[in-house]
């Protein structure tokens, strides 16, 4: 197999693919590939040009600035199962995408942009509270996860936008994370996922909270519901189960190969405690 | 357009397609028949190559991306300082059936033992888990992987 023909340009700066992304239609930004090229090859995608960043310098920062973690354009998923910076969700999600192969091409910031309900990152992003940086001819513009994710496959980029960055907050107090995900073989896509995100005050209690499901709504789904259960309260069994009851409502899943709608709703209720579980116990220990 | 990608040391020059995908331009323009077109779909990780010493599928990675920068395939194995043990390890402990996932499994020995050169089963296993053997000969897949890892590295 191999894609429809496509004009490419190996882009040098962001101007430079900003400006290139801008002149046609249906023209696309080629990162890591590892979503675009399998689409491309069974003509899911027909771009008229790609745009290739991977040349262009200084992408692939994976550093914490002013208590954020930045991870740049260019930043790999392996790069982000090495680094000692990554945390909570961030860290335990990782190691859970695709397959190692994959994992040393595709990056972070085109799989927040691809925004595919099954795909982890931006599960992990919305239960974090990150932002996505574009940049534009116009210069840049911070936009919440929440608003960047719009659709299936679509975000909130104008055409002439192009992600330079993820933003995640670093909780500076004591926190947790984590991310639960039911796969059937390494490198498929989640069956069900979660992504937890806990940080207590000084007295112990939940002072944020937040809960992201993949793979069972039309879009990554924050259970802003289950995120009012737990702030105020102690951790514990008793609240967790109330957010998992709050998520498995919000899902929406769908029968398909991978199991029942019903079947997915308990897998969801069930890994959102201990998703909660495993972000309260290392919030406690941190 | 036209591209130079060093394949094992020698630099091939070939005007292509942007299209082209590596191992497309690996087997057909390099001619080296090596590296295999399984699934190509990004699933089973028979067209494993390393680019820049880093194993990828070259199924999904198209070969302009790969202009100016070094790929190694199977055939090439002997000159990584971990090749002729993985190669001897694979035949000694019967680390292939069919052979089909072979060239990819022993590349990623290759990148493995680099990074990590006295690795656990479990590590084996998790730098192996994006390879897919049809055979499911994974036990020796491992047995060999680790046996190469105890040879020391020609230097």
């Amino acid at each position: 197999m191999f894609p429809a023909r496509f004009d490419y340009v190996a882009a040098r700066t962001v101007e430079e693919a900003i400006a290139a992304k801008a002149t046609g239609d249906e023209t696309r930004f080629l990162a890591g590939g590892q979503s675009l090229i399998p689409m491309m090859k069974t003509r899911l995608a027909v771009p008229a040009k790609l745009v290739d960043i991977n040349r262009i310098p200084d992408l692939d920062g994976l550093e914490r600035v002013d208590g954020h973690l930045r991870v740049g354009a260019l930043v790999r998923h392996a790069q982000i199962v090495q680094s000692d910076l990554a945390f909570g969700a961030i860290a335990s999600a990782a190691p859970w995408i695709s397959d190692p192969l994959v994992r040393n091409l595709g990056t972070m910031c085109g799989s927040v942009a691809h925004c595919d309900p099954e795909g982890d990152w931006n599960s992990v992003l919305l239960a974090t509270g990150a932002d996505v940086v574009a940049r534009g001819p116009n210069g840049e513009r911070v936009i919440s996860i929440t608003e960047f994710v719009v659709d299936l496959f679509t975000n909130a980029l104008a055409d002439d936008e192009m992600v330079t960055e993820v933003r995640i907050p670093m909780p500076s107090g004591r926190a947790g994370g984590s991310y639960q995900k039911l796969e059937r073989k390494v490198g498929d896509y989640a069956t069900v996922a979660v992504a937890a995100h806990l940080e207590l005050d000084a007295d112990g209690a939940i002072s944020k909270a937040g809960v992201a499901l993949t793979a069972v709504a039309p879009v990554n789904r924050k259970v802003n519901a289950a995120e009012e259960v737990l702030v105020g309260s102690q951790p514990g069994d008793a609240v967790f189960a109330e957010a998992a009851e709050v998520a498995a409502h919000a899902a929406e899943p769908r029968d398909d190969v991978r199991g029942t709608s019903d079947w997915k709703r308990n897998v969801v209720r069930v890994f959102t405690r201990r998703a909660l579980a495993a972000a309260a116990a290392q919030a406690q220990g941190s | 357009m036209q591209i130079t990608v060093s394949v094992n040391g020698s630099e091939h020059t070939h005007d292509v397609e942007p299209r082209l995908l590596l191992v497309d331009f690996i087997r057909t323009r390099a001619a080296l028949t090596g590296t295999h077109i399984g699934c190509d779909t990004t699933s089973c990780g028979a067209c494993t190559v390393l680019l820049d010493g880093t194993p990828v599928k070259s199924c999904t990675v198209l070969a302009v991306q790969a202009d100016g920068r070094a790929v190694m395939t199977v055939e090439g194995l002997d000159s990584h300082a971990g090749g002729p043990a993985i190669k001897a390890a694979f035949k000694e402990h019967h680390g292939l059936q069919c052979g089909f996932c072979t060239p990819a499994m022993m590349l990623v020995a290759a990148a493995l033992l680099e990074e990590h050169p006295d690795p656990s089963d479990d590590d084996v296993r998790w730098a192996i888990s994006g390879n897919i053997c049809r055979c499911t000969g994974y036990m020796n897949i491992v047995t060999a992987i680790r046996a190469a890892a105890a040879v020391p590295a020609a230097s």
